[in-house]
């Protein structure tokens, strides 16, 4: 029988440590949506999201009633529209036009973010995709829920650098578009290697090719707990924090495990995934960076980050992969910058810079992400950027992406709000040498090869 | 049969006991385990309830133990025994 110091204890992870599954998310796919005539596609693809999603929100709420905990988002993912839409869509407005009914979907089944306004360039574009990614900064700066990601390379493929320098103009012109609200279309746009075919987080969620027709995937949440568990053991050695890693990581995961198990039979839509992931929010004491800290870092970024970042993302997983019958999308820590309070202080402490972050993306999920850097960075940087963090993923066999917001009208030192889940962050400096000789060269970067590991 | 927990945490005062107790019996939730403990001054309890009679509910049940708290100036939770059971047996 369960005792009061259990029931205790999961409560005040609740309501303390800031526990909560991050998200439920429902992959639709949208395959037999696909027809040559653009209003019968948007028409196929809003009958089938709220047809299948009309009920994810009110489950998701009457678990999180039952259960007590909070599920902070309900959302949904969605075949890779530039296949969906490759019959029907000539030009970027027909895909403009499904972005529409996409976030018309998202509003009426009351979804926060509906993911897979994307292309899968990874080698090659079809025109179809091209027209897709060049419609993403009306997309974008039309409608409110969409979330939009682009794979542009993988350890099988190499890297399609064509669109990776395409991908520099398309997120400076997202930026200009929303330069009203402080760029904020690009926080809704990533850019990715390797991603994989469930990931329920936005902004890089999509509904695979691999996927049924549709499925449940969970993300969990709980740096805090974390934070927390290692209050208990500072100074102890490594073995002991690795081993309250792993506890706490099962505890949190045995949590998504159940959400998601209860809402698979609600929905009648199979089980997934979870997704074992250390995702941060702006909230106070919901911050992977104070983890770094609580670890025995002044701030995140200090000498030291890379491996304590490693270690902790290891153990998360192996702590996880036990709670859950299935585990799959990112699994890892996420370090945003605006969404993480721990890591924004960091960054006005001058203790973390773009190179040390791309350094942490080494070793843990998933990239680049939520950084805001000037509004006047040249799109060849953006560009340089994408490669860089995309060979990352190319040769170490993971997935890593970039969401960067170049914020129009702003410079180093200045601060930018993107408000909720989002957060706000400090602009932070780029490097200013030129690389547009090296993006601009055309084609791609071959596969690598799988022998020889250095 | 689901159980379902109820805790209440907040400053100990007299009656804390009863009128949860009262409303349980009130709307045929029958009691099936209480432990208390008094930790750093606050009160905590315990109870594994056993709902399949009651008469209302499960959402109303919840906001009405909720209100109940409020009013008595503790807080009142009442969740199903899985998250618990998830998070602590294999």
């Amino acid at each position: 029988m369960l005792n009061i110091f259990e029931v205790a204890e999961t409560n005040k992870m609740i309501e303390q440590m800031n526990l909560d599954v991050r998200t439920i998310t429902l992959g639709i796919s949208l395959l037999d949506c696909i027809d040559g005539d653009i209003d019968k596609v948007c028409d196929n693809i809003y009958n089938k999201i709220t047809t299948k999603a009309k009920d994810l929100v009110k489950t998701g709420e009457d678990i999180s009633l039952e259960l007590g905990i909070p599920i902070v988002n309900k959302r949904i993912s969605v075949t890779p529209i530039g296949l969906i839409g490759a019959s029907a869509c000539k030009t970027t407005d027909d895909f403009v036009k499904i972005a529409l009914t996409l976030d018309k979907a998202a509003k009426e089944v009351g979804v926060n973010f509906i993911g897979g306004y994307t292309a899968l360039v990874a080698k090659g574009m079809t025109p179809a995709e091209e027209l897709l990614i060049r419609s993403i900064p009306d997309a974008l700066a039309q409608t409110d829920r969409i979330m939009s990601s682009v794979n542009l390379g993988s350890t099988k493929t190499g890297i399609n650098m064509d669109a990776v320098r395409l991908m520099g103009d398309v997120i400076k012109e997202t930026a200009e578009k929303t330069k009203d609200i402080d760029s904020l279309g690009c926080t809704k746009l990533v850019v990715l290697c390797n991603p994989p075919d469930d990931n329920p987080f936005m902004a890089g969620a999509f509904h695979g090719m691999t996927e049924a027709d549709s499925i449940i995937n969970v993300g969990v949440s709980g740096p805090g707990v974390v934070k927390c568990a290692l209050e208990q053991v500072r100074g102890e050695s490594f073995e002991v924090l690795c081993e309250t890693i792993k506890k706490t990581a099962f505890k949190i995961t045995r949590v998504g495990q159940l959400v998601a198990k209860k809402a698979s039979e609600r929905l009648g839509v199979p089980f997934g995934i979870v997704d074992l992931s250390l995702a941060p929010t702006p909230a106070i004491g919901d911050s992977v960076a104070d983890v770094l800290c609580e670890m025995g870092l002044e701030y995140a970024g200090a000498p030291g980050t890379t491996a304590a970042l490693a270690m902790l993302n290891d153990q998360v997983k192996k702590g996880g992969v036990m709670a859950s019958s299935y585990v799959g999308g990112l699994s890892g820590a996420f370090i945003p910058v605006s969404e993480d309070q721990g890591m924004i202080d960091a960054v006005v402490a001058g203790a973390l810079t773009i190179e040390k972050l791309e350094a942490m993306t080494c070793v843990c999920s998933v990239g680049l992400d939520m950084i805001a850097i000037p509004g006047d960075t040249p799109n060849t940087t953006i560009a340089g950027i994408i490669a860089d963090e995309l060979a990352i993923g190319m040769i170490n066999q993971k997935t890593t992406a970039v969401r960067v917001i170049p914020v129009i009208g702003k410079g180093v030192g200045e601060n930018v709000e993107f408000g909720g889940l989002l957060g706000h962050a400090p602009i932070m400096p780029v490097n200013k040498f030129d690389c547009s000789a090296f993006v601009n060269r055309g084609g791609r970067i071959p596969a690598p090869i799988h022998s020889f590991k250095n | 049969m689901k159980k379902t927990i109820i805790t209440v945490v907040g400053h100990d005062t007299v009656g804390i006991i009863a009128k949860v107790c009262t409303y349980l019996a009130d709307n045929d939730i029958n009691i099936l385990d209480i432990s208390q403990t008094i930790v750093q001054g606050w009160f905590n309890m315990m109870m594994i309830t056993d709902m399949t009679k009651a008469t209302k509910p499960f959402g109303d049940v919840v906001s009405e133990l909720e209100k109940l708290g409020e009013d008595i100036g503790v807080q009142i939770k009442c969740q199903t025994e899985d998250i618990f059971n998830s998070m602590h047996r294999i």
